[in-house]
C-alpha cells in the first residue's frame, strides 16, 4: 500500500496511465476498422477503402464524422431509458477489462517505478471474465427495449450465446491457471519465460480462441447479427451515435480478447530485448502490440473466409463439443502436473 | 476499519427491504427479486463476520449460498414460467385458489 | 477505504429501495444488479476478493441474466395495486418496521462500535479459499454438483411445453 506521501503522485501517475492506455485503445478500434475493411476487401480480390487519404488512412476520421452527424432516431414505442442505456453500458463495460491487461515489463523513471498496466489484480483473469459476464446485459437489453421482432429474436440468441460460451471460456483457460499458480495476469506471462503456454496447452488454446470468437459475435458465430438473416440483430434499431458505440464495444471487445490471448498463451511482452536501458523498456510493449496485432489479423481472417453456423449448429459446438473437451483438457492437465509433483 | 455494527447494519436494512418487498408486492418475478436481496443481506453479514473473526468459513458458506441460489432461482423462474403457461398471469392474488 | 464503504452501502440501499419500489420488473432487475455489483465492491472492502468477482460474475453475471431473460420471455407488464396489496401495506408495514427495529437494535448493543475488536486480515485469495473448500469442505461441495444437477434437470422438465 502506498503511504500518504506519495499518494498524489501515484494518484497522478495513474491517471495519466488510464489517458494513454484509452487514448492508444479507441485509436487501435478506429483502425482495427480500417484494417478489417482492407484485408477483407483483398480477401475478395477488391481494393476496399483507398480514396479518403493514402490507402484510404484517413477513413476512420470520414466515418466518425458521418456518424456524428447523421440523425439521431429513436422509434416511439421504444423503452427509452434502457433503450438508451443499453449502448453505454456495452462500450463502458468493453473499456473496462483494458485495466488489468499488463502491457510490458515495469520501468524505472527518477526513484519511481512505472508497470506497464493500470492495476494488478491477483485475480485479474477473473477480472476481464466478470466483466465479459457482464457484457451481455448490453446485448439483451439492447434486443428487449427496442421492441422490435428482430431485435429482440437477435437479441435472446446473441445473449443465449454468450453465455454459453463463457463457460468454455473459462475452462479453456483453467490449464493456463495451473501451470502458472496464479490469476494475476503478470504473473502468468513472468511464467512463460522458459516456454509459450500454446505449445503445453494447445487444446485449452483452440478452445479459447473459438470460444473467444463466438463471445465477439464474430463470423463464423455471427448469427444473431448476420445482415441477410436478422437484418441487424439486436442493433437493428440504433442509429448514429449509439450505433457507434456498439460497433465500438465490439471491436473492443475483440482487442481484449486478442490481448487476452497473447498474454496467456503467446508469452505476453516477452521477446529478444537488447539496447540501452528506454529500448530495453518500450520493446516488450512492442512484441506485445506486435501479437496483438497478429491476432487481430486472423480474426479478420476468419472473418473474411469462413461462412457462418446455423445457431443451432452454434449451440451444438458450444455445449457438446466444446464444454467436454474442456472439461477434458482440465483432466488431463492436472493428471500430468500431480504425476510430475510425485 | 469500518465497524461490525455498521456492516451488520446495511445487511439488516437490505434483508428489511427484502422482506417487505416479499410480502407488499403482487408481481411474482419482483418477490422472487426480493427474495434474492434477502439472500444477499445475509451474505453479506456472513463476510462481515468472517472478516472480523479473521475466519474464511464465512466465505465458504457465502460461497455455497451463492451456488444454492443459482440452483433456486433456476428452478424457481421454471415452475414460474410453467405457472405463467397455466393460469395465463404474474400477479399472486391469481395464484391462490388451492383447486387445480 | 472507510468512505468508501459507506458510499458504496448508501448506493446499495438505494437500488435496493428502487428494486422493492419500481412497477417495471425490468427497471427492478436493473436495480437488482446494481444492489449486486455495489455488494461486491463492499466484499472487496471487507478483504473477500475472491468472493467479490465470484459474486459478479456468477450472481450478476449468470442468475440475473437468467432473471431477466425470463422477464423478457414472459412479457412482464407493470404492476398494478390492487385492494389485497394495500391491505397487507396498511396492516404489515408498521409489524415490519418494529421488526426491523429491533433486529437494528440488537445488532447495536452486541457489537458495540467502541469493543468490538477485528481480528487481523486473513489471507482471502483464490489460493486459500480453495484450499478450505478442497480439504475442510469437500462433502458440501460434492453435494452441491448433485443438487446443481437436480436443479438443471428439473428446470429443463418444468419448462418444457411438451414433455
Amino acid at each position: 500500500m502506498a503511504t500518504g506521501s506519495d499518494m498524489p503522485l501515484l494518484l497522478l501517475a495513474m491517471l495519466a496511465k488510464v489517458g494513454v492506455v484509452l487514448l492508444v485503445l479507441l485509436t487501435t478500434i478506429a483502425y482495427a476498422v480500417w484494417l478489417e475493411r482492407k484485408v477483407v476487401a483483398r480477401i475478395q480480390s477488391r481494393w476496399g477503402p483507398y480514396l479518403v487519404g493514402p490507402h484510404g488512412l484517413l477513413q476512420p476520421v470520414a466515418d466518425a464524422l458521418k456518424i456524428f452527424f447523421k440523425e439521431d432516431i429513436v422509434p416511439t414505442e421504444v423503452d427509452r431509458v434502457v433503450y438508451c442505456l443499453a449502448p453505454f453500458l456495452a462500450f463502458s463495460l468493453a473499456l473496462l477489462s483494458i485495466s488489468v491487461i499488463p502491457f510490458g515489463e515495469s520501468v524505472t523513471i527518477g526513484g519511481a517505478t512505472i508497470h506497464f498496466q493500470i492495476t494488478d489484480l491477483n485475480v485479474g483473469l477473473l477480472f476481464v471474465f466478470a466483466v465479459t459476464s457482464l457484457g451481455v446485459y448490453g446485448v439483451a437489453l439492447a434486443g428487449w427495449s427496442s421492441n422490435s421482432k428482430y431485435s429482440l429474436l437477435g437479441g435472446l440468441r446473441s445473449s443465449a450465446q454468450m453465455i454459453s460460451y463463457e463457460l468454455s471460456l473459462g475452462l479453456g483457460v483453467v490449464g493456463v491457471v495451473m501451470l502458472a499458480g496464479s490469476l494475476s495476469l503478470r504473473e502468468i506471462v513472468e511464467r512463460q519465460s522458459g516456454l509459450w503456454n500454446v505449445f503445453v496447452q494447445p487444446v485449452g488454446f483452440l478452445i479459447y480462441f473459438t470460444a473467444a470468437v463466438a463471445e465477439t459475435n464474430r463470423i463464423p458465430f455471427d448469427l444473431p447479427e448476420g445482415e441477410s438473416e436478422l437484418v441487424g440483430g439486436f442493433h437493428t434499431e440504433y442509429s448514429s451515435f449509439k450505433f457507434a458505440m456498439f460497433f465500438m464495444a465490439e471491436y473492443a471487445n475483440i482487442v481484449t480478447v486478442s490481448c487476452l490471448a497473447t498474454l496467456l498463451f503467446f508469452g505476453g511482452w516477452l521477446g529478444p530485448v537488447f539496447g540501452p536501458s528506454l529500448l530495453r523498456a518500450l520493446l516488450p510493449v512492442f512484441w506485445f502490440s506486435l501479437k496483438v496485432f497478429c491476432f487481430l489479423f486472423l480474426y479478420i481472417w476468419i472473418r473474411g473466409t469462413l461462412p457462418r453456423f446455423r445457431y443451432d449448429q452454434l449451440m451444438a459446438c458450444g455445449w457438446k463439443f466444446l464444454l467436454p473437451l474442456g472439461l477434458l483438457n482440465v483432466l488431463v492437465t492436472s493428471l500430468v502436473l500431480a504425476w510430475r509433483s510425485t | 476499519m469500518v465497524p461490525l455494527a455498521h456492516i451488520l447494519a446495511l445487511s439488516v436494512i437490505l434483508f428489511g427491504l427484502g422482506a417487505a418487498g416479499f410480502v407488499f408486492r403482487r408481481n411474482i418475478l419482483t418477490i422472487f427479486m426480493c427474495i434474492e436481496l434477502m439472500l444477499n443481506a445475509v451474505n453479506l453479514a456472513f463476510i462481515g463476520f468472517s472478516r472480523y473473526l479473521g475466519n474464511l468459513d464465512g466465505q465458504i458458506v457465502v460461497f455455497f449460498v451463492i451456488v444454492v441460489a443459482a440452483a433456486e432461482a433456476a428452478v424457481g423462474l421454471a415452475i414460474i414460467i410453467a405457472v405463467y403457461r397455466n393460469r395465463g398471469s404474474l400477479s399472486i392474488d391469481d395464484f391462490d385458489s388451492m383447486k387445480l | 477505504m472507510a468512505p468508501l464503504f459507506y458510499i458504496f452501502a448508501v448506493l446499495a440501499i438505494l437500488a435496493a429501495l428502487s428494486v422493492v419500489l419500481q412497477r417495471t420488473p425490468v427497471y427492478s432487475a436493473l436495480s437488482l444488479i446494481v444492489v449486486l455489483c455495489s455488494l461486491a465492491v463492499v466484499y472487496l472492502l471487507l478483504g473477500a476478493e475472491f468472493l467479490a468477482v465470484i459474486q459478479v460474475i456468477i450472481y450478476a453475471g449468470a442468475i440475473m441474466v437468467l432473471f431477466v431473460l425470463v422477464i423478457m420471455l414472459l412479457n412482464a407488464r407493470q404492476e398494478t395495486p390492487s385492494d389485497r396489496s394495500r391491505l397487507a401495506g396498511w396492516l404489515g408495514a408498521p409489524l415490519l418496521l418494529v421488526f426491523l427495529g429491533e433486529l437494528l437494535f440488537a445488532v447495536w448493543e452486541r457489537f458495540p462500535t467502541a469493543t468490538t475488536r477485528a481480528a487481523p486480515l486473513p489471507d482471502a485469495g483464490p489460493r486459500a479459499v480453495g484450499a478450505l473448500l478442497f480439504r475442510s469442505y469437500v462433502l458440501p461441495f460434492e453435494v452441491t454438483s448433485i443438487l446443481i444437477l437436480v436443479a438443471v434437470l428439473g428446470a429443463v422438465v418444468l419448462a418444457k411445453k411438451r414433455l
